[in-house]
């Protein structure tokens, strides 16, 4: 059973410098939640910070009745690509398998149907070619894919993907959403950080819009209008670009 | 082969022996870790941080394993509360920190022992070594080696991802301290075959030589300790023969496997990579 999750008064601050103020939002499962702002506009800081891996200055993320810190094992985290270090010495298959690490637990070995499963996982993303490839050798899209298969082999609830669209091919990001509304047909909850302004109605059914605090939150026709995007873009939007994805 | 004959005769080579195949094992296996997770200075830090904890362990009579790795982890600690605490960024509170501890070590074992003493600690002597010198090692090479066996793969997980690690509950700040001890006990051991100044040479050079070589970490780590072990052997060989300490001797074969791959590696080496490069060149003019 998949709980609604409702984030209450989330503040982050830096240095004494407030990144994020007082944002509140809630989502019913089966969800495909945009997270949108300008650059600095703290969407990755948010995103973390509902996660509890960074410090929150006050507020909470309630899972139904539980907190998020109960409930990490049925969460799942994509971090931006630039974060992860593609020199690192690991293929394919083995990344995708770290997905399974939560649920074999400590002291444990992932066993034959754990590695069969992340097998499986990687097939939902069309990589089973590149199993025994060095994470770096892929495009950024093929690696993107191959995180995607990893959330998808932690068998979670609730997602969270940092950016999972930027620098990526045209083939995979339809691959990605594809599975992301899959997902979200199951009734699972799902939040995409995100920039591309013009992708914005085709991707997603909700949006929470932040430049530092809340802006917006709800259904897309409700926060995707110009008047809003104006107050989260303020002046540095370029306006005409909106307009005319709008 | 007099080296063998030696070997097989005198009790203090088979102590030395054993102990520096121990010590090249768990360098490479901690030290894979250190390459991964950018801490290399770290491990550099901890190792010079470890002296005042010998001179001290020295006045008061006790064995050196316990104020070494005291003062080791306390510098660990230390240098986490100023990068935390304070605008000062990581790698100048880790230079800050161990200079202050290893010039204390320096004057405190100056006036408590004599320059043998420290040159030795310094330098290494692996010939030296007592029995229980080389338990003690055994030990510490047991513990460091279980610990990875058991927690490989949290260790590979939030090596690789820390924040997916965090995010799915594991305890990564913990698992840092963890191996910031490991690294301490590790130096410690090491203390007598490559000395203080040296260790970061087993740390480094054998896990960098086998990262060259695989793109798996459970490899990478086997292979270390490999490289570090044959190192110490090569190490000791020398410094038997011609009478020369330990420590540089074993930093100089470090450094010797890890030119061969860096130019000689299948998929990273230097001149492999020229070579396909020019094979790669004589294809296209031939199709012209």
């Amino acid at each position: 059973m998949i709980e609604p999750i409702t984030v209450n008064n989330i503040s982050v601050s830096y240095d004494g410098n407030e990144v994020v103020k007082d944002v509140s939002f809630s989502f019913k499962p089966g969800s495909l939640i945009g997270v949108l702002g300008p650059n600095g506009a703290g969407k990755s800081t948010l995103l973390k910070a509902m996660l509890g891996l960074i410090h929150r200055d006050h507020g909470d993320v309630r899972l139904g009745a539980k907190s998020i810190e109960e409930m990490r094992k049925k969460i799942a985290y994509v971090p931006q690509r630039s974060n992860i270090d593609w020199n690192f010495p690991i293929i394919v298959k083995d990344t995708v398998l770290l997905g399974t690490y939560p649920k074999v637990g400590l002291l444990r070995r992932p066993k034959k149907e754990d590695k069969e499963w992340a097998m499986e996982c990687l097939r939902q993303v069309g990589m089973e070619d590149f199993a025994n490839r060095q994470i770096g050798e892929l495009s950024g899209g093929q690696q993107q894919r191959v995180f995607l298969a990893r959330a998808l082999a932690q068998k979670a609830d609730y997602f969270f993907l940092d950016e999972p669209f930027v620098g990526i091919d045209v083939s995979s990001e339809e691959v990605i959403i594809d599975i992301l509304r899959q997902l979200k047909k199951a009734g699972k909850i799902v939040f995409v950080v995100h920039h591309d302004l013009s992708k914005v109605k085709s991707y997603f059914d909700d949006l929470v819009l932040i430049n530092k605090e809340l802006i917006d939150a709800g259904p897309v026709s409700k926060v995707f209008r110009p008047e809003t995007m104006e107050k989260a873009y303020q002046r540095q939007l370029m306006l005409d670009g909106l307009e005319v994805s709008m | 082969m007099d080296f063998i004959h030696d070997l097989m005769t005198y009790n203090f080579l088979q102590k030395a022996f054993v102990t520096s195949i121990m010590v090249g094992i768990i360098c490479g296996i901690i030290g894979s870790f250190i390459v991964l997770r950018g801490m290399a200075l770290m491990g550099d830090a901890i190792s010079h941080a470890v002296l005042p904890g010998v001179a001290i362990s020295y006045m008061l009579g006790i064995n050196y394993f316990y104020g070494a790795v005291a003062t080791g982890v306390l510098t660990a600690f230390g240098i986490g509360v100023i990068s935390q605490n304070s605008r000062i960024k990581s790698d100048a509170s880790i230079g800050l920190v161990f200079s202050a501890f290893f010039a204390l070590g320096i004057i405190l074992i100056t006036k408590a022992g004599s320059a043998t003493d420290l040159t030795q600690i310094l330098f290494g002597n692996v010939l030296s070594v007592r029995t229980s010198d080389m338990w003690l090692t055994l030990i510490i090479g047991g513990v460091v080696i279980l610990v990875v066996g058991l927690f490989f793969k949290e260790l590979l997980v939030s090596s690789f991802d820390e924040t997916m690690a965090a995010a799915y509950g594991l305890k990564t700040r913990m698992i840092h301290y963890a191996i910031m001890v490991l690294l301490t006990l590790v130096t410690v051991a090491s203390l007598q075959t490559v000395g203080v100044i040296l260790v970061v040479s087993m740390l480094i050079t054998p896990a960098s030589t086998a990262y060259l070589l695989t793109n798996r970490l459970s490899v990478m780590v086997v292979l270390a300790a490999f490289f570090g072990a044959l190192s110490s052997v090569i190490g000791l060989y020398f410094s038997f023969l011609y009478n020369l300490p330990s420590g540089p001797v074993i930093a100089l074969a470090t450094t010797s496997l890890f030119l061969l791959a860096f130019l000689f590696a299948p998929k990273q080496g230097v001149v492999i990579k020229q070579i396909r490069k020019m094979g790669k060149r004589k294809v296209a003019t031939t199709r012209n």
